[in-house]
């Protein structure tokens, strides 16, 4: 019953997500905006319904009930409960059941929040959200059903892959796909405000804070995906530029760019086609990573089902969609005034070019993802372009970027002098200078990048939190704090990167019991292997003590995991977490004369690279709170804190 | 100009979605006519990838009878799906040497370890420049080199199981 009660809710949606479109367009043809109360309500219940639907199928994965196909595929009862969770989506169908229940309860919330957007403008923004909603509900109904019963039911399901038999998977999805799908909110309201020619100011101020919503959930879950690959994969790599995780960076800097550039729109009414094409990218962005990771068209580490069929079907949905909205944007953005000017110097001018260089990472990103699709298409041959690509291309234009993000908060709008810009970076300058002396002379050589990497981000640091120098601090305003706190936090993230890149020490060995090998300043004994069983494998596992100096002696444990459900072999790191970084340990094969293949990793200040993805989201969230009290007090006062 | 930036974005989501959307449904012929076949190999000498195994120079290629050269990396995705068939490749007696891409010594290890190692001489690559002299645009890439040191065949992209016969059947041809 639970099944077919969800399938009928999606099918009731998808039915409301219909009639939300013809309403919009209805209203906006006869110009009756009072429709819009309308509107607003089906909206609302679609969302519900969707949410209904979700929740069913969570249901059915928690009852582990094995008449249903998607359950037995991918459950199996001896698991543990939290991954029956979140086994939902760890799978094509539930977790795109995930994506459209987020879209419909975006959709949801744009309909019962907004307040700002002009009545037309909103309509139209409800009515694109249908729209994208509606293609979508199609895909699961006739492509890929979650629902879809067996009969007869088996007496026991597949399981589900042990890499995703992990805490993080509960979390890191659904936080992305927050992320990814919160962003079609701006492709929708961007569609809207092309369709009224309503492209201003009031629309910025308007789209923001839902921008700003999904690009902090974006930020986490990149952050947090990151992790999970770092400590579960057991590579000891942190970032591996695979297609599914570019897939996920490249809706980030498109969004990150929207945010700097709505905020120029905002503030300034300036950059308005600029803005509008970047919501619409942002957004297309997600659907086209959606798409490369779910028609296994690129070879990736997180492989899925193939099937071509559900290609094609996501790839006519992409071609109406983004060409739709790119081909709207062609044919309205001419109408779009041109909005005020300012000079080159200029905290505008700032917010241009770090949109510029944000928009050539994107590019650069883009293309090194869809390189290998290009050659295929020519010759047919597969082929990766891996990390000597990306770290190159892309690594000195993020240093130029940060750079930029330094001086920007310090430029007056409209226009400023370069030789005020210069006294106000004079601090900022000695520290990272003081930082050069210290890294070249305290520190072991390492590449140009890494060592650039470390200065920038003294630098930075410093010149990140000079926007509150002088300032009275109570009454700085929240979103001031948040845009500093995020600023501070890339600064944090660059440290960690370039000191990983630059001090990781690395010893691979084939290790007997009671051998002690070296890495970086500890010394690690391995004491012996011993057998150990979980819930739904057994392992064998490694006990290791590493000392450092007269410190207390460390143990770690890592494990060789052999599952049954499906039978497949992970490795478990140990890690263990230091003040001044991590040591990472991972346990490999026996080799044929008895040794052990151990491989041990220690990395200065790494987690710094995820405390600083945290502040940067915790900027965010603190800059949206501030937005929000700012409106709702305005909105008390009975008027915009503008006029 | 303006017209042309304001209609740049669609152009180029168009070409993608023809490309991708070739893809989809006719797979790829993955041998190729290169320019570089025929012609001798051209010259170079790589230090060992890995400690304690012989690196690689074109002059290995002389005398001897023909070898698959196989162009890998520890960082590519598509190199280890492809490790299987060249496993088969050197158990079918197939010769073979492997230029590592842009790699370290740990990690080929590691991949070795890993995948299974076929290979008979490991160069090491780190900047690519033998990968651009053979005209070799990415990894993975095989080419089967004749007793002369003459490049006979390039197969472009992953060995799959259904390219076993064809690169077998080039090394029959350059006998």
């Amino acid at each position: 019953m639970i099944a077919e009660a969800g399938l009928a809710a999606l099918w009731l949606a998808a039915a409301l997500a219909a009639l939300q479109l013809v309403f919009g367009v209805t209203a906006l043809r006869q110009g009756e905006t009072d429709m819009l109360r309308a509107v607003r309500s089906v909206a609302l219940v679609q969302a519900l319904l969707a949410a209904f639907s979700f929740g069913a199928l969570i249901l059915l994965f928690l009852r582990t009930d094995l008449s249903v196909s998607l359950v037995v595929a991918n459950s199996h009862v001896a698991k543990p409960w939290l991954y029956k969770f979140a086994g939902t989506w760890g799978n094509h169908e539930g977790s795109m059941l995930m994506w459209v229940t987020i879209l419909g309860l975006a959709g949801g919330a744009v309909a019962l929040f907004e307040r700002r957007l002009g009545d037309r403008t909103l309509i139209a923004t409800l009515a694109a959200q249908a729209t994208i909603g509606l293609g979508f509900y199609a895909f699961l109904l006739f492509a890929s059903n979650p629902f879809d019963r067996m009969n007869p039911a088996p007496a026991q399901g597949n399981g589900l892959n042990p890499l995703l038999q992990d805490p993080g998977l509960a979390f890191h999805p659904p936080t992305l796909y927050i992320g990814y799908v919160g962003l079609s909110i701006a492709f929708s309201f961007a569609v809207g405000a092309l369709v009224t020619r309503d492209v201003g100011p009031a629309f910025a101020r308007a789209m923001r804070p839902w921008v700003l919503a999904a690009w902090i959930f974006l930020t986490l879950g990149i952050t947090a995906g990151s992790y999970w690959a770092y400590y579960e994969l057991g590579w000891g790599g942190w970032w591996f530029w695979d297609p599914v995780e570019n897939a996920s960076l490249m809706p980030w800097l498109a969004a990150t760019a929207l945010l700097h550039s709505v905020t120029v729109l905002a503030t300034r009414d300036g950059l308005r086609a600029w803005t509008v094409m970047l919501a619409v990218v942002a957004f297309s962005m997600s659907m086209i990573g959606t798409f490369l990771v779910r028609s296994g068209i690129l070879t990736s580490v997180h492989s899925f089902a193939v099937d071509p069929r559900r290609g094609a079907f996501i790839l006519a949905l992409l071609a109406i969609y983004i060409g739709g909205a790119l081909a709207l944007f062609g044919l309205r953005v001419g109408t779009v005034r041109e909005g005020s000017r300012f000079d080159l110097v200029s905290r505008e001018g700032s917010l241009v070019a770090n949109n510029l260089l944000l928009s050539a990472i994107l590019g650069i990103v883009l293309i090194g993802t869809l390189y290998p699709l290009g050659i295929e298409a020519l010759t047919g041959g597969k082929l990766s372009v891996g990390p000597p690509y990306f770290n190159a291309a892309a690594g000195p234009l993020a240093l130029v970027l940060v750079i930029v993000m330094a001086a920007g908060p310090l430029l007056r709008w409209r226009r400023d002098e370069i030789r005020a810009l210069a006294r106000r970076l004079a601090v900022p300058a000695i520290v990272a200078l003081a930082a050069a002396a210290a890294v070249l002379a305290l520190l072991p050589p390492a590449h140009l990048l890494p060592t650039l990497g470390l200065i920038l981000a003294a630098g930075v640091a410093v010149a990140s939190v000079a926007p509150l120098w002088k300032r009275n601090l109570r009454r700085t305003p929240l979103f001031t704090w948040g845009m500093v706190i995020a600023h501070l936090g890339v600064a944090v993230s660059l440290a960690g990167m370039a000191s990983e890149s630059a001090f990781t020490r690395e010893t691979l060995v084939a290790a007997r019991p009671g051998e002690v090998h070296r890495v970086g300043p500890f010394a690690v004994r391995f004491d012996g292997i011993e057998p150990v069983a979980g819930p739904n494998w057994t392992a064998l596992e490694a006990t290791l003590t590493a000392t450092r100096g007269r410190g207390a002696p460390i143990e770690l444990r890592p494990q060789a995991r052999a599952f049954w459900t499906p039978p497949t072999e992970t490795s478990e790191a140990a890690i263990r977490t230091l003040w001044d970084g991590q040591l990472y340990t991972v346990l490999g094969k026996q080799a044929e004369d008895g040794r052990w293949q151990l491989r041990l990793w220690w990395k200065p200040f790494v987690t710094l690279i995820w405390a600083g993805g945290a502040l940067i989201a915790i900027g965010g969230a603190l800059s949206l709170l501030g937005r929000l009290l700012r409106d709702r007090r305005a909105a008390q006062r009975g008027k915009e804190w503008w006029e | 100009m303006r017209k042309l930036v304001i209609w740049a974005p669609l152009a180029l989501f168009a070409l993608f979605a023809l490309i991708v959307a070739g893809r989809l449904y006719k797979p790829g012929d993955s041998a190729i006519a290169s320019h570089m076949v025929g012609k001798p190999l051209p010259a170079f000498a790589l230090p060992a990838a890995l400690p304690g195994r012989p690196g690689l120079a074109s002059r290995d290629f002389a005398g001897g009878g023909p070898r698959l050269l196989n162009i890998f990396a520890s960082w590519c995705v598509p190199c280890a799906a492809e490790s299987p068939q060249l496993v088969a490749l050197r158990k079918a007696g197939v010769e073979i040497d492997a230029i590592a891409i842009r790699d370290r010594p740990e990690d080929i290890a590691e991949f070795l370890a890993r995948y299974g190692d076929p290979y008979v001489r490991i160069g090491s690559d780190a900047n690519s420049s033998v990968q651009m002299a053979m005209g070799s645009s990415g990894v993975p890439e095989s080419f089967v080199i004749d007793g002369k040191g003459v490049i006979r065949h390039q197969h472009i992209g992953d060995i799959r199981a259904e390219h076993v016969p064809e690169i077998l059947a080039a090394i029959r041809a350059a006998q």
